[in-house]
């Protein structure tokens, strides 16, 4: 049997949340009451921005919504990441998630997270879930304090399938032996290029994406 | 005035076989989720199903008496103790089919060994569905199975489907050192002080040794009967001496035995399947009255005017009133031997000779397709795995001879029980229909995919190499028949990648078999349901 990997995406995939929950714990943890209140307020006020431009764009979302962490110092974020964690993700975490990956790495599947989320807010889930690797964002940092600019290429839609079709050919992993699991339409490309797609709580789109390409559709909800 | 040769057939078989005539009604066939009617040719053998048996007329006074006087082993008051650990497993929803009217016969019989229990101060007791790879049985199925009262007092944390895939939940009782023989069981029956089993037998392939052997297995000790070389060797799954898919579940049913303390109790049905909305289906078509016609035309015009899913949502609505003809209790041997006799004494029709052309109707349902959809592989097992194997060790068709299905072939699966069959069918099956290379090639890959094994775990899936088995299931038909031909296909697509031929009439369907065979080819018609075997002399 060939190398192959199990690809997973997180946000609404294997948790509830979503990359505005994580940056909201942040903000709510700014350090001063009156970065508290400034950042929490703006935040709230800014969802609905928030969810129209990630329904129209995916990436200009991404490179719009990741400014608001610009002047965050860097060990401020990786030490939080951890209180985010257990505060925020780990309750998070849907109750089969532990299942799946389970059942993918006795199948012989190397584990792999794929997230638009910032990598340093994924490492201790990372660490929890046991994986094997992580394909997420980078954020910039100049002397220590983020830019609020994602190192490109950024990790999303069409992307995610470059980065997974890379990591294979890095690693000597067969792709078309590969499983992916996504929840969004917007992970089209990256279900597509794996030999294996799983739709998992699949937004109406995807559902019948899946249907119409007789993808298995699982429900961890 | 009949000729001389009708006349010494009619003579020669028995009432259960019909020759037909000039003057010979339409068969009523099943053709999944409707009917045909159809005229056939003159000469036509057509092969009923017995008639229902009398049922025992106090099913739990027969449970009370089987475990009271077991054929090989204690009675069961007997080896309860206070304190024990005991587990109950019960065949899954696959039989008897369809699902029996309420109360089930499991149901009576957990009944009468619970109270036992209680009465012998038995309180740590499991109740487990020997669903093997089959998919886990809903909430609701399972509380029509054992009832109101007992699903309340188990579920769910005492009353369970298994779990072929639970890797703390299976024990290992042998494995040779190259790993190819397997066996395995549930590890709360492994680690049990005693084991009953409760079982149905609707045909008989059911019980015995497949009971423990399979139903409580994982994959890696299915593996040494279910695949295409125990199939190509079995000549009828229905008559254990001629089926090495029994033998092979003997031995592993014996290695259960040797470390298990296994207490079977098996029931036995008669072939009631139709109640009195339907019950025309039990006779010949010579001897429906006018009522009966008009029964029979009204629910065909009613079926073929609703929706197939509403169609078939009324047909899966509609229970069977079996009776139970018999019930038997003790060692598995003996026990299942007791419960053969009784279950060929219902179902086998001994007939002169085999026919050059077979003719099977498919109906809606199958042992993996309860409150689901008949697709089209399950439509092959039916066909090439079960009606052919409906026999005592030579099958009703000649070897190189044509098998006829009456049925729609729709290209319909269910996502949610048979994921995995999608894949297959529209991936593997283009690529190749060899057995042994499917075995070989994608196997493996199905079994361990974790999206399947997430399904059939936590889901109502059957497990990723579910269809792989039935396509296996099927083999030894498909080895046997020259040509099989499905009368009635919607489409052009899935018989072609069954590697089947279609035509739009059964009509069509013979004339087309008589063209590979012969004009003179000889026609049998096994007029299922409800369920018939022949005994091929």
């Amino acid at each position: 049997m060939p190398a192959k990997a199990a690809f997973y995406d997180v946000d609404g995939t294997l948790v509830k949340t979503n990359v505005v929950h994580v940056y909201a714990y942040y903000a709510m943890n700014r350090g001063s009451l009156l970065g508290i209140a400034g950042r929490t307020l703006a935040t709230a006020a800014s969802a609905p921005l928030f969810a129209a431009m990630d329904a129209v764009n995916r990436k200009k979302f991404n490179e719009f919504f990741y400014r608001y962490y610009a002047g965050l110092s860097e060990d401020r974020l990786i030490s939080i990441a951890e209180d985010m964690f257990e505060d925020v993700l780990k309750p998070a975490l849907y109750e089969q998630t532990r299942d799946l990956i389970d059942q993918a790495r006795r199948a012989g599947c190397r584990i792999v997270l794929v997230t638009g989320a910032l990598d340093f807010s994924m490492r201790p889930l990372v660490r929890h879930l046991g994986a094997d690797d992580l394909i997420a964002n980078k954020m910039q940092f100049v002397g220590g304090k983020a830019t609020g600019k994602v190192i490109p290429p950024i990790i999303e839609g069409a992307n995610k399938a470059n980065a997974i079709r890379s990591y294979c050919v890095r690693e000597g992993l067969a792709l078309d032996q590969c499983h992916g699991y996504s929840d969004s339409s917007s992970d089209y490309a990256m279900l597509a290029v794996v030999g294996r797609p799983t739709a998992v709580n699949p937004d109406m789109r995807l559902r019948s994406i899946a249907r119409a390409y007789n993808w298995p559709i699982l429900d961890l909800k | 005035m009949r000729p001389l040769k009708t006349l010494q057939k009619l003579y020669d078989e028995e009432s259960q076989v019909v020759i037909t005539e000039k003057g010979s009604p339409p068969r009523a066939l099943f053709s999944g989720e409707n009917f045909l009617l159809e005229d056939l040719p003159v000469g036509t053998r057509v092969i009923f199903p017995r008639p229902p048996l009398a049922g025992v007329p106090n099913v739990k006074a027969a449970i009370r008496w089987a475990i009271n006087h077991p054929e090989g082993m204690e009675p069961l008051h007997a080896l309860l103790r206070p304190g024990m650990r005991l587990t109950c497993v019960i065949d899954d929803i696959s039989v008897p089919l369809p699902p029996m009217a309420t109360p089930d016969v499991r149901q009576s019989i957990l009944e009468v060994v619970l109270e036992l229990c209680a009465d012998s101060g038995v309180d740590d007791i499991h109740l487990i569905i020997a669903n093997a790879l089959h998919r886990r049985m809903t909430e609701g199925e399972m509380r029509r199975m054992v009832g109101q009262k007992i699903f309340d007092a188990y579920y769910p944390e005492r009353y369970y489907n298994h779990d072929a895939e639970d890797p703390d939940g299976i024990t290992e009782l042998e494995r040779s050192p190259c790993g190819s023989h397997v066996v395995a069981v549930n590890r709360r029956v492994a680690e049990s002080d005693l084991t009953v089993y409760v079982n149905v037998n609707f045909v008989p392939m059911n019980g015995g040794h497949k009971s423990m052997g399979t139903g409580l297995a994982n994959y890696a000790s299915l593996r040494a009967h279910h695949n295409p070389q125990t199939i190509r060797g079995s000549e009828s799954y229905m008559e254990p001496k001629k089926s090495e898919l029994y033998r092979r579940n003997e031995r592993i049913g014996k290695a259960i035995d040797k470390h298990l303390k296994v207490f079977h109790i098996e029931s036995v049905l008669n072939n009631r399947m139709f109640g009195p909305a339907t019950d025309f289906l039990h006779k010949r078509e010579e001897d429906y009255t006018e009522g009966d016609r008009l029964k029979f035309h009204a629910m065909r015009y009613a079926l073929s005017k609703v929706p197939r899913a509403a169609a078939r949502t009324i047909l899966n609505s509609v229970p069977a009133p079996y009776d139970v003809t018999g019930v038997f209790a003790g060692a598995t041997e003996p026990t299942h031997q007791k419960i053969l006799e009784k279950s060929w004494q219902q179902y086998v029709v001994p007939v002169q000779g085999q026919s050059d052309i077979v003719i099977f109707p498919i109906p809606f349902i199958s042992p993996y397709s309860v409150n689901s959809i008949l697709n089209p592989l399950l439509v092959q097992v039916m066909g090439l795995g079960y009606f052919f194997n409906l026999n005592r060790g030579v099958p009703l068709v000649k070897k190189g001879g044509v098998i006829i299905l009456t049925h729609p072939a729709f290209d319909e699966f269910d996502p949610v029980q048979h994921p995995s069959y999608i894949e297959f069918f529209n991936r593997v099956l283009p690529e190749t229909r060899d057995a042994v290379e499917i075995e070989r090639k994608y196997e493996r890959e199905f079994a361990e995919n974790p999206s399947y094994v997430h399904l059939y775990r936590k889901g109502n899936a059957y497990h990723g190499v579910h269809p792989l088995y039935m396509w296996y299931w099927g083999e030894n038909g498909r080895q046997h028949a020259g040509k099989v031909i499905v009368a009635g296909a919607e489409n052009n697509h899935v018989p072609a990648l069954l590697g089947w031929d279609r035509t739009d009439t059964l009509t069509e369907a013979i004339e087309e078999a008589r063209g590979f065979m012969g004009r003179s080819a000889s026609i049998s018609l096994l007029r299922i349901a409800p369920t018939v075997m022949v005994d091929v002399k």
